[in-house]
């Protein structure tokens, strides 16, 4: 733990450390995370950030309904969690105290802004005393600085008016914990130059700035600063990207790669309405993007643009899945390609619309009225989003099937360094369209299928010689003319299953990551990759090695899976739900699992899971 | 174009599939006009794309030796905005009814009118539910008894053509299954219109909704209650044309033309940029009873959707070139490890 000094000491290394920014919703806090991660990044850091916000945008201020936090992991190594609790809290307010003081490790440093300490938002945050008055901080390291005084006279002069120039005090926390961390401070001050321009809030931001990072040097109170150095990472050229950035950027490149146009039609929902913002942002791309009347047009209106040939995208979360369902189970009648994009987020109902959970796992497989299997594949991290996207294009074209891909609120929200690829290695695997009548006497068979991928062809309207009609009643097994025969609907319920069955052939085999001859092992799905890979990582090093299976398709899953699974006498599965993936694999395989199950909208630590694994390896042993 | 007229026959745009609808019902009357005009029409057969929702008249696109899809319930505009979007040289149909268009897919349809995508949509309009058997719908008249409202419904129905007025639509008719001419000129100037185009039809379910139309179709009553909504000239109307209709601050008035003369009677006219006309005139009935407009209501020039999109993906490209992913990757700053 860290003395106080007076005199300068050299920067104390550390190999990582975690920092939670926390105020009010209006306080800036997640522009503060964001330049802190932008500047670390820079630096060459490994990081993973986590951002943590209320569903309202402007809760009522100073309340603990208005908390919002950003939290941000750097380190010189390879790192995949936000980290469990934070060494650092910055807090700008009682209230952000209240609500992320129990996460701070014991003896964390504790950043306060002193002034907003007074009686209103002391009563507003529900403390009957003052916490930096009666002791209760005794357990933490805590630094005081009168962040608002500080901040309105340093702004002063710089042309934004009085009251204006508090919204700053962000930057001044952000010039503090940069001099802590002996940041670099060009790219902070590039971007406010950018941002800005001349507008006098951007001078005011910068001098806000400088003010903390001097703040730092002179005051009396602290004097450590600490050093990270940048991580060995991959070398390449990196960015730092965010989930739903990502999945945007990977949607495009799988369109790319099957040489059609994309067409994006959403409602706005959280978390998921980033994805739609980025896409309308680019219409040089030739990126077709419609905001629509509500969920159900905007999954409609993707299958109409799919059966006039461009690959159609739908972006939602929980409640707006719900919606789709129907058009979902028409894509699936139809045999046309639909990507749907399930951001999940906390349910059941509304939930918690800005926390994570892994609860449409279900619906995505089963939630549709009929037989009405799809391929379902999940983004693990951020930067995996980006490929995820690519492959759910890949097989709703190559198999004309819709396709599900579940991300979640924390792979859309958080960001990670992203070694970007060599988008001419992407494989381009183009579209097929019918041209010809294939039928015996020059008629044309919408239900033909090619005998290797099951796929039925792609008639776009337009082409000569090949009108046709499809819909939602049940088509005939080739003409797909209009069918109530009893044969015809098994046969045909049949073929779209071993049609869904057969994207396994484009599925790698399953890769057993850690120890494959340990006793215990955990399987995994989605975004819970980093999580489980660290704490599988730290239950290793304390002795207690376990193997890692982390699945990619839900649905077909890997051909192998059954026969890896059966190779183990106990199988974790770690899931932010209540035990669905655990109730796939007992159906599907008939093996006994053991859920470790977490709903509380946030993600699993590296601890939850090392400590299951070490409570299991013992048990064994 | 000669070319236009002996290029098709109706016999090219009907399907191989056995048209499954009640005997005697409308359907089968609009099914014939539709067919005869796409064969008058110098459109290219494979550019046509029918698509529908569910009911009765949403098994129109079966029917049809064209591009369809056969939707779900009240989401044919939706998917056929999509299609539109995706490919603007598409001539691209909505087949729906008072249900489908009206009840489940109210938002659609109004959503579709307002944004002013290049469609035609074609509302048939029975005041019943058939495919279901006979449920009142949300054009079924007051006191109506159906099997679900069997004392008589309390709701009140919806005026589509006020409806897709006041959903800021760019072209607005209303025509009737019978008068296949009528239906006929008015489904082409649909076609010429460039934007979403509205027609209500009132189509005749014999079995479950038989006379609903009689006071528009019927001997005599059709020569006293049909006002026919001709561009250009006055709205009159009457077995001798003794009777007319005046818009003024009030709305829309029945005279009779002896007492005011003929120069006092308004003079239709759909290209008027306010829609205030043609809204007051669809409101002259609630329904088929008493005078009723038929006709085109509003054709008034909007871009279309799909046309200022294609424009700005154009647009786009030319000022900053077609998009290369490698670069736009790029926008949050970078950084290399050696």
């Amino acid at each position: 733990m860290p003395e106080k000094t007076l005199t300068i000491p050299p920067p104390i290394q550390r190999d990582q450390v975690v920092i939670r920014f926390a105020g009010d919703s209006g306080d800036g806090i997640q522009l503060a995370g964001s330049q802190f991660t932008a500047a670390s990044a820079a630096f060459g850091n490994d990081l993973v950030t986590f951002p943590d916000y209320p569903a309202e945008i402007r809760a009522p201020a100073g309340t603990l309904l208005g908390v919002s936090s950003f939290q941000v992991h750097i380190a010189d190594w390879e790192i995949l969690t936000p980290g469990d609790r934070p060494d650092v809290l910055v807090v700008m307010n009682p209230a952000a105290l209240k609500v992320n003081i129990g996460d701070l490790q014991p003896g964390g440093l504790l950043l306060i802004n002193r002034d907003s300490f007074d009686e209103r938002n002391l009563a507003k945050a529900e403390y009957d005393a003052n916490p930096l008055e009666d002791g209760s901080l005794r357990g933490y390291h805590v630094l005081t600085a009168p962040m608002e005084e500080l901040t309105k006279a340093a702004v002063k002069g710089t042309g934004v008016p009085g009251r204006a120039a508090l919204r700053s005090k962000n930057f001044f926390a952000l010039g503090l914990i940069s001099w802590m961390f002996n940041r670099p401070t060009e790219p902070i001050f590039d971007w406010i130059e950018e941002k800005y321009g001349d507008d006098p809030v951007g001078k005011g931001n910068a001098a806000a700035f400088r003010a903390g990072y001097n703040f730092g040097i002179t005051t009396q109170e602290y004097h450590h600063t600490y050093e990270i150095h940048p991580a060995h990472l991959t070398p390449g050229v990196y960015t730092n990207i965010n989930g739903n950035q990502a999945l945007a950027w990977g949607l495009i490149a799988g369109c790319e790669a099957v040489g059609r146009p994309l067409f994006l039609s959403s409602y706005p929902i959280t978390p998921a309405t980033s994805i739609l913002e980025a896409l309308a942002r680019h219409r040089h791309f030739g990126i077709r993007t419609i905001q629509a009347e509500d969920e159900i047009a905007a999954a409609c209106m993707a299958l109409g643009a799919s059966f006039a040939g461009h690959v159609g995208v739908t972006t939602t979360s929980g409640p707006g899945m719900a919606l789709k369902s129907e058009t979902i189970s028409l894509a699936v009648m139809t045999e046309l390609p639909l990507v749907i994009v399930d951001v999940q987020r906390a349910g059941p109902s509304t939930g918690l619309p800005t926390k994570v959970e892994q609860g449409d796992l279900g619906m995505a497989l089963y939630g549709r009225h009929g037989d009405a299997p799809l391929p379902v594949i999940a983004a693990a991290s951020p930067g995996d989003a980006f490929n995820a996207a690519i492959e759910a294009v890949r097989v709703a074209v190559k198999y004309m099937t819709p396709v599900i891909l579940l991300s979640d609120g924390y792979v859309a929200n958080s960001s990670e360094p992203w070694l970007i690829p060599d988008f001419d290695e992407i494989a381009e695997s183009p579209a097929v369209f019918a041209t010809e009548p294939n039928g015996p006497e020059g008629e044309f068979f919408p239900y033909a299928r090619n005998p290797k991928t099951l796929a039925r062809p792609w008639a776009l309207p337009g082409t000569p010689g090949l009108e046709h009609r499809i819909g939602g009643l049940e088509k005939q097994d080739l003409t797909g003319s209009v069918s109530y025969d009893p044969e015809n609907h098994q046969r045909m319920l049949a073929l779209r299953e071993a049609k869904v069955a057969r994207v396994a052939d484009d599925i790698t085999p399953v890769k057993i990551t850690g120890d494959p001859d340990s006793e215990l092992l955990i399987v995994s799905w989605g975004s819970t990759f980093g999580a489980v890979r660290a704490g599988r990582n730290n239950a290793e090093k304390a002795g207690h090695p376990a193997a890692h299976v982390h699945l990619r398709w839900l649905k077909p899953l890997p051909r192998d899976l059954g026969e890896v699974l059966d190779r183990y006498n106990t199988i974790l599965v770690p899931e932010l739900n209540r035990d669905q993936l655990a109730r796939l694999l007992r159906s599907e395989y008939l093996v006994p699992t053991i859920s470790l199950d977490k709903t509380k909208g946030i993600p699993f630590t590296a601890a939850e899971i090392s400590d299951k694994i070490v409570e299991l390896l013992e048990d064994e042993t | 174009m000669k070319k236009a007229a002996t290029r098709y026959t109706r016999a090219d745009f009907q399907s191989d599939q056995e048209v499954r609808w009640c005997p005697g019902c409308g359907n089968f009357t609009i099914l014939a006009t539709v067919q005869n005009l796409l064969a008058e029409l110098d459109i290219d057969r494979e550019k046509h794309v029918f698509v529908s929702g569910i009911g009765c008249s949403s098994r129109f696109p079966y029917y049809m030796n064209t591009y369809g899809v056969h939707s779900i319930h009240g989401r044919a505009p939706a998917f056929a905005s999509g299609v539109a979007v995706a490919n603007p040289e598409l001539t691209v149909w909505v087949i729906t009814g008072d249900g489908d268009a009206l009840s489940i897919g109210g938002n659609h349809l109004i959503h579709a009118l307002r944004r002013n995508l290049n469609l035609n949509i074609l509302l048939f309009n029975n005041q019943i539910y058939g495919l279901t058997k006979g449920q009142y719908s949300p054009t079924s008249e007051v006191g109506m008894r159906t099997k679900t409202s069997p004392i008589g419904s309390i709701e009140r129905p919806f005026n589509p053509v006020s409806l897709a007025l006041g959903a800021e639509a760019s072209f607005v008719a209303r025509t009737i299954d019978m008068d296949r001419n009528h239906a006929k000129t008015v489904l082409k100037a649909a076609v010429a219109h460039h934007g979403s185009s509205f027609i209500e039809i009132y189509q005749k379910c014999n079995v479950f909704n038989d006379k609903a139309f009689t006071e528009l179709t019927g001997h005599p009553q059709r020569d006293e209650n049909r006002i026919d909504l001709v561009a250009g000239e006055p709205v009159v109307f009457g077995p001798n044309h003794e009777r007319g209709v005046i818009i003024g601050p009030d709305g829309a008035e029945i005279v009779d033309v002896a007492d005011v003369g003929i120069e006092a009677i308004t003079v239709h006219d759909p290209t008027n940029p306010d829609p205030g006309p043609a809204f007051a005139l669809s409101r002259l009935s609630h329904g088929p009873h008493g005078p009723t407009p038929v006709g085109i209501f509003r054709d008034v020039p909007r871009p279309t959707y799909e046309e200022v999109m294609s424009e700005r993906i154009d647009r786009a490209r030319q000022e900053h070139g077609p998009g290369v992913l490698a670069d736009l990757v790029r926008v949050n700053g970078t950084w290399t490890i050696e």
